[in-house]
């Protein structure tokens, strides 16, 4: 029963982490139609600057304010710089449609070799802000840390305030309102590609977080991500790829159940297991678990 | 000259020239309805005047300032509001997000309050239904809240695409005669486009009949509807 | 088709009179852009024709490669029989994860096969029988004698290499000008239009799938081939990205730039060493530089001339009469 309720635990932490990457995706799929592979190197690079300020300062929270500063710059010039140039030349032939998607593709490589080039393939690691020694119950300690509280306590504020921009603010309107029907909210006098760019570097934000949380517990690398994308990526398709709240539920789903994979079965299997999920996911319920029926858009 | 004044504008789309050359004037509180068989360039018209169609030539101007090559958002700006067609509500939010929506570009959320509460004032039903999904309402309601949407920025020039497309006959009268009692009361400048070219004609002060893409022609709203070539041509009875 | 027989004898002959006139690096290069014109193939069915997206043919290039091993380790066949198996076992795989991922439009394949490519080296480490991280041995053995002494054993990869890139750009060629290829491009165009025309357009995508898949399983054979060895870190990530690239540079729709977009790729390393070279601290460029290269490729050419090099001469050509 113990392992039951700490394996629950750390999948609550774990899974917290990968609902910020899938926010992110989902994010930018909802106001752009299009999955930004990409979405790993900009945390990468945001990472490694909150990893510079954090060790020089030693302080983790001004990392973190850093990297979320630094997610939110790039993911803006991402979109302003790139997709929008992207969008105004690669509008007809056979690559109209499938451009976007490898343009991110590109776009990871190429924060992958600049970051890789100023900083090295060594791995670095971050000083947690808090005790990674797990809690004593009893005789023992379980792996649920100090480290993990303040993990899920991060992710919930960003959640809780996440919510609160999308469901009363104006912006929050304004942004829910371009992603659904552009041209309505164009017509309300909203400013759609200001909107989105904005959107861009919230994603951009979202994801420096889940870049430094799991750095916090782990190291880091020009690779080290790669894996938290996939994983979001399938969070966000269990949650239907529009839903932001399915994708977070998909993602405490996907991060408890991985978790049982890794307690039960072994680490071995927790990527087959992931993959496993998706492909189950998309043969069963392409749509999600949000769906209620409707076809996919796109 | 004050009021919407169309100078041969032309619309293309891609290689094809949707509109070629029409002009015509509406003056300040006059409703002018536009009619034309599906394809003739109605809807290029008002999406050319609203900013969304921006491959354009020739000029419109509103109050004498020129309207193509700005963004719809500076026209909201201006007061100048579209409803495109086929009930432009968004479904996914609720009644009250679509009407702030229309005031969303305001800096000061009181006026927009302020705003809906006239709009609610004209529309009762949908007071009732603020926050409801906007999904969850009827065919008519759809088209009130899009136009009340439009309301809440408080345009001077409305332009309608459509509204009775997909309606009842019932309902169909019923916006028409909402069309009629708003313009007056509020009195604003309407461009109501319309394949319904009887109904419309009833509430305009002017008519301009569109045919692939050109302006056959024009004048007094009553004049067109007693001119039997015309009827027998464009308006179909 | 008796004309294109001859042209692609003719190919076969010239690429046999440069095999014997270039020095050893140069023939091994020739076996490796053999390779990659089969991978960019791949693509261009799959991307160019069917309009998906594969980020992960790197993966199903190591699906065919393992595939190839084990027969050919396990089962003592000859090489021939173990490069089917390549195709045979890829296609398989693709048809299954094309079902998945295939059938639902959108970015959903090309998030499951970036997730594959992410994800193989943990999949390879995971089963004893792929040998884990050092993976397997893949032998073809040593020239036949009645070639002498002087033919190297690159030489040998290079011949094995050209001949299979050979049939297999043909037989693609050929499906892509027959009805399946047709049918691909009026799905990519509009797959409501073609459903309207009673084309079953989730299968056509699956089946596109499958047969691209197979044809990366090929590839991924002779990649195995000219390494002798079938190991995770062969068939990275980076490989997936470096096929997208060349399939962009190449024209993500033309058959014939793949040999362009398989020269690019065999190149890109070579600049990058000798640039490396120059610039000094050689660990750090050696290990990103091509990356970088090929990124900035990717992305300068997905944005400019996103349709291949081709279209914009193309459209060069109609603008000046028209203007």
């Amino acid at each position: 029963m113990q392992k039951v309720i700490e394996t629950l635990l750390i999948g609550l932490s774990t899974g917290s982490i990968y609902a910020l990457m899938s926010l992110a995706l989902v994010l930018v799929w909802r106001s752009t139609r299009v999955v930004n592979f990409a979405q790993a190197g900009q945390a990468m690079l945001s990472t490694y600057i909150g990893f510079e300020i954090a060790s020089r300062s030693e302080i983790f929270w001004l990392g973190l304010v850093f990297a979320i500063a630094a997610g939110a710059l790039v993911g803006a010039g991402v979109d302003y710089f790139f997709m929008r140039v992207l969008f105004k030349h690669a509008t007809s032939g056979p690559a109209a449609v499938v451009a976007p998607v490898i343009a991110t593709l590109g776009l990871l490589g190429l924060i992958r070799s600049i970051v890789g080039l100023t900083w090295g393939g060594e791995f670095k690691s971050i000083e947690a802000p808090a005790s990674t020694d797990g809690f004593s119950v009893g005789d023992g300690t379980i792996p649920f840390s100090n480290l993990d509280v303040l993990i899920i306590a991060t992710v919930s504020i960003i959640l809780i305030a996440l919510a609160y921009i999308f469901q009363r603010t104006n912006l929050g309107l304004a942004l829910r309102a371009s992603a659904y029907a552009p041209e309505i909210a164009q017509l309300a006098g909203i400013r759609t590609a200001r909107t989105r760019t904005i959107g861009w570097s919230i994603a951009g934000a979202v994801g420096g977080v889940a870049g430094m949380l799991v750095t916090s517990n782990n190291f880091l690398s020009p690779y080290s991500l790669d894996l938290l994308l996939v994983f979001g990526f399938i969070a966000a398709v269990i949650g239907g790829l529009e839903s932001m709240v399915g994708s977070v539920i998909g993602a405490l789903v996907l991060g408890i159940g991985l978790t049982f994979i890794l307690n039960y079965v072994g680490t071995s299997l927790v990527f087959i297991g992931g993959f496993s999920v998706l492909i189950l996911v998309l043969l069963i319920k392409p749509d999600g678990i949000m769906a209620k029926g409707k076809a996919r858009r796109a | 000259m004050s009021g919407l004044v169309v100078n041969r504008l032309s619309v293309s789309h891609g290689a094809i020239e949707a509109l070629r050359a029409v002009s015509f004037s509406v003056e300040v509180g006059q409703l002018a309805a536009i009619i034309g068989s599906n394809g003739a360039g109605k809807t290029t018209l008002l999406r050319a005047l609203s900013g969304l169609n921006t491959q354009t030539s020739g000029s419109a101007q509103w109050n004498e300032r020129e309207i193509l090559g700005a963004r719809p958002d500076a026209l909201v700006r201006r007061g100048i509001s579209h409803v495109s067609e086929g009930k432009s509500v968004i479904a996914e939010l609720s009644v009250k997000e679509n009407l702030i929506l229309g005031g969303i570009w305001r800096n000061k959320k009181s006026d927009t309050s302020a705003a809906i509460a006239e709009v609610v004032e004209l529309f009762p039903v949908l007071g009732q239904r603020m926050n409801q999904s906007a999904d969850s309402l009827s065919g008519g309601e759809r088209q009130m809240l899009a136009i009340g949407r439009a309301l809440v920025s408080r345009p001077k020039l409305l332009l309608l695409d459509e509204p009775s497309l997909g309606l009842a006959p019932l309902v169909i009268e019923q916006i028409f005669a909402t069309i009629d009692q708003l313009r007056r009361k509020l009195g604003l400048t309407v461009v109501l486009v319309e394949q319904n070219a009887m109904s419309a004609l009833e509430i305009a002060d002017i008519g301009i009949i569109i045919n692939l893409g050109e302006v056959v022609a024009s004048g007094k709203a009553n004049e067109l509807i007693d001119d039997p070539a015309l009827r027998a041509a464009y308006l179909g009875y | 088709m008796r004309k294109k027989i001859a042209i692609f004898v003719l190919i076969g002959w010239v690429l046999l009179i440069i095999g014997d006139r270039v020095d050893e690096l140069r023939v091994y290069q020739g076996a490796q852009m053999a390779m990659y014109t089969i991978a960019l193939a791949s693509i261009v069915l799959l991307t160019g024709y069917s309009g998906q997206v594969s980020l992960g043919n790197g993966a199903m290039m190591a699906v065919g490669g393992y595939g190839a091993a084990l027969t050919l380790n396990n089962l003592g066949t000859p090489i021939w029989f173990a490069f089917l198996m390549a195709i045979v076992t890829a296609s398989l795989f693709g048809a299954l994860l094309g079902a998945a991922a295939a059938r639902v439009s959108g970015p959903y394949l090309a998030g499951t096969t970036l997730a594959l490519a992410v994800g193989l080296p943990a999949i390879a480490n995971q089963f004893a029988f792929l040998g884990g991280e050092p993976g397997l041995l893949f032998d073809v053995g040593f020239p036949p004698e009645r070639f002498g002494d002087e033919f190297t054993q690159y030489k040998w990869f290079f011949w094995i290499a050209c001949f299979i890139a050979l049939i297999a750009i043909f037989v693609t060629s050929n499906i892509l000008s027959s009805r399946f290829g047709r049918t691909w491009r009026a799905i990519r165009g509009n797959s409501l239009a073609a459903e309207l025309c009673g084309v079953h357009s989730a299968r056509m995508k699956v089946l596109a799938f499958t047969v691209s898949s197979g044809l990366a399983g090929l590839a991924g054979a002779v990649l195995a081939m000219t390494i002798s060895l079938v190991a995770p870190g062969a068939y990275g990530l980076a490989l997936s990205f470096a096929l997208v690239t060349g399939a962009v540079l190449a024209g993500i729709s033309s058959l014939p730039g793949v040999v362009l977009g398989a020269f690019i790729l065999v190149v890109i390393p070579e600049i990058s060493v000798a640039l490396a070279d120059r610039l000094g601290d050689a660990d750090k460029l050696n290990n990103y530089l091509p990356g970088l290269i090929v990124s900035v490729l990717l992305i300068l050419s997905v944005i400019f001339t996103p349709n291949g090099p081709g279209e914009n001469l193309r459209k060069h050509r109609h603008k000046k009469p028209a203007h």
